[in-house]
């Protein structure tokens, strides 16, 4: 049976902590009775037979008719996938996306259904590269739709595919990919990593348009969305999002929605000791992290991203379940709790994080230094329940080399955020008003991400109010490691080492303060009380 | 080219004094007789018959002793391997359909049934299965063909860890040995359609394959080689080198209310929708799979030379078409 999460309270015997500093790892001694480290809970068992799960699923649905009876001969059927940007890390193959739409595509083959149309969710997202559309479905899959024209990739800038579904009755407009509004029946094969996924946000998000994302991807309500992986009546975000699905639900195309739960089992065996709690290394676990370490440290950045990229998780598949949207979320959500949720007892001073060698908006790219903000301040930040880990003005620290680096295929308009936005503010309300609009409306943006590999113009805008609740709620940011000029580009205070940042935050917080670490991996939220 | 006369009267005398020299070396040996040669049979006596040690009754128990298998090892691994490599060129698919088994701490044996078309079909399924199931795999051997002479059933149990089987029937005494091989943890692989392809076409299958599966409850491995008659097919002397195709498909388990048969027929069908899935798509094969219009393995129902020729057309799709154009040899009209 695996152990759940829990919170452990440092003394002078706890061994120091692992911290990730980016495509590296550090050890940290925290200060002995008054930190804590709260740990994610052992991966729970995955289910034993994956495709008679998804069967199942796929014949007894929740509150919707099975889907054999949906299908007919003559109908366009759209099948829907997640993007690259999960699971984090890629899940080894056969990726639980490439099972859904076999089994949907068996379906399909038996009630003749010939108009079938798969399609990415990118939202904004970059285009996916052809070995990763092949890793995310299955070169069966690919060879058979791809070369067809079958299957492809949603263009929210695409003036011509895109319909207006209705409107909400706070003025929101729901505009989608037309293939999709236009469909007799949407499949949607999704993979709930975490609580934020899924649900109406599958649809509403990942075939929108900028205008449809432009309602709720705002500083307003990012600052409002208290937070993502929590209550959804703590989101401003989800709100919307689920005003913007009732209206889909009522006007919009009838939706089959797949959703999936995975454990916790982020790292191969050759990572282990990422897995394990630090008292628990083994002498071939400890040898391990010395050997990565050492050699990590002496790799090219290139070198070292192309070893993190191609990791491959061992994700196992913990619930799979289908039916009408906000009925099987509800499931979902129980499935995704069962493996994140670590309750945690009060907030505290001092909040102090690894920060990866990936978020969802750089698989296979580099971690630029807005993404290392929205990384920590969006994500982790935000994995919380009820009230953040670290009291309203305590101090966030985080560890990474935050290098001022870009992938100028993936994030063009980032390197421009980072020269011309962020050298002017890092307000999240000052440059929506100031420069959201010439970047959405670039066209040369447009026209890499509509034909190229890039992330939409809008994008590091979004990935920037993503961390604007935990930019608004810390006091100070201090990064650990980091080059000292772009961590001040970013409105953060560098340090040198940890200790450093303990000096440096006690301006904020006092001689004493608490100190909570996020332990990652895995990924977990803390329900504080 | 002709030989000259003359040394063909060289050779005949050297092999004639030969001859006369050895028949006079073992003179004293005849005259001596018995125990040194066979003792002569009394009249009216009947001596029993050895039990038969060949075909069928090949005991293959050695084959798997801790040397043998360092030995075959080193064969499978080594020139085995790359005799596949430039013989073949294998481009191996669907193995992500065996992802659950291969992932388990011990994956179950497994009884792997491919189509057959050619001898070297077993060296590319040693070849491409799963190193998990490889180093414990024994091999199904037609025991008329392949143990029918001791130094060919050795060489056979040795190099591909092969195990006598009669084509036609699955006796007891076969199904016993497979389910003891089967409890020890060792694959199998077995082709259904019991002997190579007379005509490039496929066999329907026996239901050796099903049979066993039933019986031992390991599941049934569909797998689809393509390419492979054309590079070394019954009746070639010698092979050409081409490309080949070797398509896993989704383990199957026999289900409780189903005979023999019908599980034969559902591998069977499994096998010919991992065929048309070779030469055309997933797409295309589930939806024939499903409407019942799969291409028979088997091929046309006709006869004569439309079924010679359809073959032709038939291989253009799959990996024997990639094949390098041959060179073309035009007729001398002198």
């Amino acid at each position: 049976m695996p152990r759940p999460g829990f919170v452990l309270d440092v003394d002078r015997s706890t061994p120091p902590m692992l911290f990730w500093r980016g495509e590296g790892f550090s050890l940290e001694k925290l200060p002995a009775d008054r930190s804590r480290v709260v740990y994610p809970a052992e991966p729970l068992p995955g289910l034993d037979d994956v495709d008679g799960h998804i069967r199942n699923a796929l014949l007894n649905p929740v509150d919707m008719e099975p889907l054999p009876a949906l299908l007919s001969p003559d109908m366009k059927l759209t099948i829907c996938f997640d993007d690259a940007s999960l699971s984090l890390p890629k899940m080894r193959r056969p990726d639980i996306r490439q099972r859904i739409i076999e089994a949907v595509l068996d379906h399909a083959a038996a009630a003749g259904v010939d108009d079938i149309h798969i399609i990415a969710a990118l939202g904004l997202h970059r285009r996916m590269h052809d070995y990763e559309l092949r890793h995310v479905l299955g070169d069966r899959i690919f060879d058979a739709f791809h070369p067809r024209g079958m299957l492809y990739q949603h263009d929210a800038e695409d003036p011509d595919n895109l319909a207006v579904i209705g409107e909400t009755d706070e003025g929101e407009v729901l505009e989608i990919n037309e293939r999709v509004a236009d469909s007799d029946l949407v499949v949607y094969a999704n993979v709930n990593q975490v609580a934020m996924d899924g649900g109406w946000k599958s649809i509403t998000t990942g075939f929108a348009s900028y205008r449809c994302l432009a309602n709720h991807h705002t500083p307003t309500h990012l600052q409002e969305t208290k937070s993502l992986m929590g209550h959804r009546d703590h989101s401003a975000l989800h709100k919307s999002i689920w005003r913007l699905g009732k209206v889909l639900r009522d006007n919009g195309p009838k939706i089959f929605q797949v959703e999936t739960t995975i454990n916790n089992d982020a790292f191969p065996d050759t990572f282990g000791f990422l897995n394990k709690r630090e008292w628990e290394w083994s002498a071939k676990d400890r040898a391990l992290y010395v050997a990565t370490e050492k050699s990590l440290k002496r790799l090219p950045n290139r070198a070292k991203r192309k070893i993190f990229h191609s990791i491959e998780a061992p994700y196992e598949l913990t619930s799979v379940q289908a039916g009408f949207t906000p009925s099987v979320h509800e499931i979902t959500l129980d499935n995704v709790y069962a493996q994140h949720l670590v309750p945690v007892e009060g907030q505290t001073d001092i909040l102090t994080m690894g920060i990866p060698f990936i978020c969802p908006y750089n698989p296979e790219g580099t971690m630029n230094p807005i993404l290392v903000m929205c990384m920590g301040l969006g994500y982790m930040f935000n994995m919380y329940r009820n009230k953040p880990l670290v009291r309203e003005g305590g101090v966030i620290i985080m560890t990474h080399p935050t290098y001022r680096e870009f992938n100028p295929v993936h994030h063009p308009s980032y390197i421009d955020f980072f020269d011309e936005v962020l050298a002017d503010t890092t307000d999240p309300v000052v440059m929506a008003e100031k420069y959201e609009r010439k970047y959405a409306e670039d066209e040369w943006y447009r026209h890499l991400y509509r034909t190229g590999n890039a992330y939409h113009g809008v994008h590091p805008f979004y990935a920037w109010y993503w961390g604007a609740h935990g930019q608004q709620h810390a006091g100070r940011v201090i990064i650990v490691g980091g080059d000292a000029p772009t961590v001040r580009r970013l409105g953060f205070t560098p340090a040198s080492t940890m200790n450093d940042a303990f000096e440096i935050a006690s301006d904020v917080v006092g001689r004493a303060p608490t100190i909570t670490h996020l332990h990652v991996p895995s990924v977990l939220v803390a329900d504080v009380r | 080219m002709e030989i000259p006369k003359r040394y063909l009267r060289a050779g005949q005398r050297v092999a004639g004094r030969a001859e006369s020299t050895v028949r006079r070396a073992a003179a004293p040996l005849r005259a001596t007789g018995f125990p040194y040669r066979a003792p002569n049979v009394p009249k009216g006596v009947e001596v029993p018959e050895e039990p038969p040690t060949l075909g069928a009754d090949y005991d293959t128990e050695w084959a798997r002793t801790p040397i043998a298998r360092a030995a075959r090892g080193v064969i499978t691994e080594g020139p085995l391997r790359l005799l596949i490599a430039g013989l073949a060129r294998p481009e191996v698919t669907g193995l992500d359909r065996l992802a659950d088994l291969v992932e388990l701490d011990d994956p179950p044996p497994a009884i792997f049934a491919p189509n057959h078309h050619s001898h070297i079909d077993t060296g590319l399924m040693i070849r491409s299965i799963p190193m998990c199931w490889r180093r414990e795999l024994v091999v199904a051997a037609a025991a008329d063909y392949f143990f029918d002479a001791h130094w060919k059933a050795a060489l056979s149990a040795l190099s591909l860890n092969a195990i006598p089987i009669d084509r036609e029937v699955t006796g007891r005494k076969s199904s016993d040995m497979f389910r003891d091989l089967v409890a020890d943890g060792h694959s199998l692989l077995i082709y259904p359609e019991g002997g190579r392809s007379p005509d490039g076409w496929g066999q329907d299958f026996k239901g050796g394959a099903a049979y066993l599966s039933s019986r031992t409850g390991a599941p049934v491995v569909p797998v689809f080689i393509d390419g492979t008659g054309a590079i070394f097919g019954k009746g070639m002397k010698r092979p050409k080198p081409g490309r080949t195709k070797v398509v896993f498909g989704a383990p199957l388990w026999p289900s409780a209310d189903e005979n023999t048969r019908r599980y034969n027929a559902r591998i069977e069908a499994a096998v010919t929708r991992l065929g048309d899935e070779a030469l055309t798509d997933y797409w295309t094969a589930a939806k024939r799979a499903a409407r019942g219009t799969s291409p028979k393995l088997t091929g046309p129902d006709y006869n004569g030379w439309r079924r010679q020729w359809e073959l032709g057309e038939h291989r253009k799709l799959g990996a024997a078409g990639l094949r390098r154009r041959q060179k073309r040899r035009w007729p001398d009209l002198d």
